[in-house]
């Protein structure tokens, strides 16, 4: 009996010892300040208690579908052309909500079968279908876009990360959110510069270089930009907007080519730098494949050559930021001009080599907190279940006496044990993480009173205080166990539907639960046993 | 010491009452859904933007009013939030003010509407939500005051964010003498300038969202009955469970009802606590149960009803007693633990005082009246013994 008692000590003291180790870890220094840091570097705080910004952005996916089946547009064209195949149309009715769905008008009967082959070997991912009057229906295989939009968040999370990183932010998290379709949840803790912040994950970063047509100025208005063209803009043209170069401020429209020359993915390398009057720019350089590719464009589109149309547009996100005139070749390096201050030259080149966005995001929310009213809110919460838990702990001393010293040792070891397996799983304590905390308190103190009582009432009904113990551990034990599973079910079910703060309730809950089972009933028996081991028989328990 | 001893109070025989008293404020409840307020939905479900500002001085609600009007947001709400002494305000807009399309437009809104006569080219340094520490650290290194290192900068940039944070809002420039030099404090006063209120935090939650966490909440709760439902199925009776969950359904509508009726939002935070409330309720009820399952073997000759009475005199003490502390934290909570806690710390005190109730008044007494009606079919007076497998558990220690 005494040596299991002994086994039993040193299980529960070796439990302890480990879930202490999860809180503190081993402090530097013994003195007050050494503890915090120790516990703060071992509990993480979430940031409703710490501070930061919280955002829940949506990808755009369908911008990526859209991407790839433009190309796969190009890739008709060219493959039609090679094949002297004619047609009337090639586009895509309706990109918004079927981006995957190219439809081809107007192809002679008889190159049915020469169709099928191009699509066929061209375009491995797509499905086709011939319809009446000779129109086509090339559409992405729904495996494809998925595979697509999957791949499209994880490059979108991994641009993010890599962003966000060069912000210096301890601990971000960058994840995809439960809830929805393609959304991404970003925390940044400690941030409070969100403006900023949230201009630096959006920007698509997006850098083409294109062809710009009808002279240097541009157009003020569309309006304007149309009339000039009174039968339709020329083929394989676009209108953006923009400005003309550094000091421009208004608004213009101008002609550019559809397709960029060279694309975001062409950039090589990207620094700040100043341009010759010293004023903050950004110098890029292109791969060489992209190089070669731009080289061949500017030593025929320039102010020497035939074309009229020698300009070049630097389009940054769908907007022109420079159109310039295009004295001779230009092999890989260029620069972009324009209204930057030292910070945003900074911002822009590393949004540049940190590689382009595959597809627009748009913020659903945002939250921010900040580190005073995080502050105040600890306190406040931590005030509050101090105070609750003393209340309660001395309620327990009056009314159970000796039996109390169990309960709220048993208590303590609740909340030790808690807290260590959150500094060992790093979970992450919120405020409603903190109320889950005063609420598995209280499910502790139900648990000791359930048992008591039981004992008080084996007691009265004349057993022996070794008996009754037993007895009411025994009969308590069941409802315990039932309250407990009950309450860890709904709580795992929780973890599961639930996102932020209530899953941080229930993962706390759940933890909580778990080591009160084995305080409330197992810790709290040892200490009755060792107690009731050195008293004489028919002594009285103080219960 | 001891409270309660041996009680024997008829609790069956006031079932009237109970019921009278659960119709009252289910029904009040309801009506203040479907008339009334409605259920007032808090930012994360409806959507909408809330803006946390504090003030240097007392907070003038009239100009703020004013002001925000002039910007045309005529949906704003003010409020004030927590101390009266912090000097703090939420300023909310409706759903209708907060697009997907330009999330953060309203709170833009709200700081220009309240940063009057701004003086040319300088920013708010109190707006820490345009103004970083990298904007302050640039501003610094070119101006130069000090003939320094950048790095020197670096260090007295962040003990300008460092004060700001600390303090929330800055009266004027020279307060952060003693964090920085004088010199510093020239340059500063040349880039910045400080308006009245800092902004201290933000929610903004689009439409989208919202009707997410919406269906994520009705679900959360759901499920989590019915996991309970199961569990109890399994370890009593398929009445058992049904009892304890119209119980617990019941706590909700109450809880619910009570925040309409009181017009307090429902937040994230509350759903929480509605499901923890949900956890205790059902905790309470299972410990009643089981007496009654004990009972039911033990007191064979008995009527249900008789068993059904003693099993929660016999249980009276620890139920009055967990409530009584658990009702005690979560008063503490309520009262000291701060604006934010407050919908969550409010409904768990409606739901516990509920919870507690229901177990004694609408669980058991469903169980008895179940029973009735069963033997009135049939005839028979069958006894639901719970024939839950595994009820007997021994502990180990």
């Amino acid at each position: 009996m005494q040596k299991k008692l002994l086994t039993k000590t040193l299980i529960i003291v070796a439990v302890l010892l480990v879930f202490l180790y999860g809180i503190f870890g081993i402090p530097k220094s013994f003195n007050g300040e050494g503890v915090k840091q120790a516990v703060l570097s071992n509990i993480h705080l979430g940031l409703d208690l710490r501070g930061g910004v919280h955002l829940i952005l949506q990808v755009m996916v369908n911008d990526a579908v859209n991407a790839e089946t433009d190309h796969a547009i190009e890739t008709l064209k060219e493959e039609f052309a090679k094949a002297k195949i004619t047609f009337t149309d090639i586009s895509k009715p309706d990109a918004e909500n079927h981006p995957e769905r190219i439809v081809v008008k107007g192809v002679p009967i008889d190159a049915a079968s020469q169709v099928r082959s191009i699509a066929s070997d061209k375009l491995r991912e797509y499905e086709t279908v011939g319809g009446p009057d000779n129109t086509w229906v090339i559409a992405m295989k729904p495996t494809a876009v998925t595979d697509l939009k999957t791949h499209t968040v994880e490059q979108s999370i991994e641009a993010i990360r890599t962003r966000v990183d060069t912000l210096g932010v301890s601990e971000p998290v960058i994840q995809q959110n439960g809830l929805g379709n393609n959304q991404i949840l970003v925390q940044l803790p400690g941030i409070d510069d969100t403006g900023r912040v949230k201009g630096i994950i959006q920007s698509t970063a997006r850098l083409e270089l294109r062809q710009g047509f009808d002279g240097q100025g541009g157009y003020a208005s569309e309006q304007e930009a149309l009339g000039a063209h009174p039968g339709g803009l020329p083929p394989g043209t676009v209108l953006m907007h923009g400005i003309s170069g550094p000091g421009d401020v208004s608004d213009r429209v101008f002609l550019v080519g559809r397709i960029p020359v060279v694309g975001g993915t062409d950039i090589r390398d990207a620094r700040p730098s100043t341009d010759s009057q010293g004023r903050p720019d950004v110098s890029f350089n292109l791969t060489t494949a992209a190089g070669q590719k731009f080289g061949a464009f500017t030593s025929t589109h320039n102010e020497t050559g035939t074309d009229p149309n020698h300009y070049l547009a630097v389009v940054l996100d769908n907007k022109v930021r420079e159109f310039a005139n295009i004295k001779g070749e230009i092999r890989d390096t260029g620069d972009i001009e324009g209204g930057f201050t030292d910070q945003s030259a900074k911002d822009l080149s590393m949004l540049l080599r940190s590689g382009a966005l595959p597809a627009s995001l748009h913020y659903l929310t945002e939250r921010s907190v900040g580190p005073s009213l995080g502050a105040d809110s600890i306190k406040a919460g931590v005030q509050a279940a101090t105070a609750g838990l003393i209340a309660v702990l001395i309620f327990m001393l009056i009314y159970y006496r000796g039996a109390g010293i169990n309960a709220n040792v048993a208590l303590i070891f609740n909340l030790v044990i808690l807290l260590g397996f959150m500094g060992y799983t790093s979970s992450v304590l919120t405020l409603p993480g903190i109320a889950g905390v005063i609420l598995t308190v209280g499910m502790g103190v139900d648990s000791n009173v359930l048992i008591f009582e039981r004992i008080r009432e084996e007691l009265r009904n004349g057993k022996a205080p070794a008996a009754a113990v037993d007895q009411g551990f025994d009969r308590a034990w069941t409802t315990i166990l039932d309250t407990h599973v009950t309450t860890i079910v709904s709580a795992i079910i929780l973890f599961f539907v639930g996102s932020g703060p209530v899953r941080g309730f229930a993962v706390t809950l759940t933890f909580g639960l778990l080591a009160n089972l084995f305080t409330a009933v197992f810790v709290s028996k040892v200490i009755f046993d060792a107690i009731l081991s050195r008293k004489q028989r028919g002594e009285a328990l103080s219960i | 010491m001891e409270f309660f001893r041996n009680t024997n109070i008829d609790f069956l025989g006031k079932k009237w009452y109970f019921l009278s008293f659960s119709l009252i404020f289910s029904v009040a409840g309801i009506l203040s859904m479907l008339f009334w307020h409605g259920v007032p939905l808090g930012v994360d479900f409806r959507g909408g933007t809330l803006v946390y500002l504090k003030f240097a001085d007392k907070p003038n609600d009239a100009k703020i009013r004013a002001a925000l009007d002039r910007a045309g947001l005529h949906s704003a709400k003010i409020q004030t939030y927590g101390d009266p002494s912090a000097n703090e305000l939420v300023v909310a807009l409706d759903e209708k003010d907060t697009s997907e399309a330009d999330l953060s437009r309203g709170k833009d809104q709200i700081i220009s509407a309240l940063e009057e006569n701004p003086p040319q080219g300088k920013q708010d340094l109190n707006n820490s939500d345009r103004v970083g520490f990298a904007t302050v650290r640039d501003a610094l290194v070119t101006r130069d005051p000090l003939r320094a290192a950048p790095a020197e900068y670096d260090r007295l940039a962040h003990a300008v964010a460092d004060t700001i944070k600390q303090r929330g809002v800055l009266r004027s420039i020279d307060d952060l003498k003693g964090a920085v030099p004088a010199e510093a404090i020239v340059a500063l006063k040349d880039a910045f300038y400080t308006s009245d209120f800092g902004v201290r935090g933000a929610d903004i939650v689009g439409p989208q969202v919202g009707d997410q966490l919406k269906t994520q909440a009705k679900l959360a709760v759901g499920f989590s009955l019915l996991g309970m439902l199961v569990y109890l199925w399994f370890r009593f009776e398929l009445i058992y469970g049904v009892a304890a969950v119209v119980a617990v359904f019941h706590d909700t509508l109450i809880t619910v009802g009570a925040f309409s009726l009181t017009n307090k939002e429902i937040s994230l935070t509350v759903i929480a606590a509605i499901l923890t409330l949900i956890g205790y309720s059902m905790n309470d009820t299972i410990v009643v149960f089981d007496r009654i399952r004990e009972n039911v073997k033990l007191m064979r000759r008995e009527g249900l009803a008789e068993i059904v009475n003693r099993s929660i005199n016999q249980t009276l003490s620890r139920t009055i007693l967990t409530s009584g502390l658990t009702f005690l934290t979560v008063l503490s909570l309520y009262l000291f633990g701060g604006e934010v806690l407050r919908g969550f710390s409010f409904a768990l005190v409606i739901g516990i005082i509920i919870g507690t109730y229901s177990s004694i008044a609408v669980a058991a007494p469903m169980l008895v009246a179940y029973q009735d009606w069963r033997s009135k079919r049939s005839g028979a007076v069958p006894v639901p013994a719970p024939t839950g497998k595994n009820n007997k558990v021994r502990v180990k220690a």
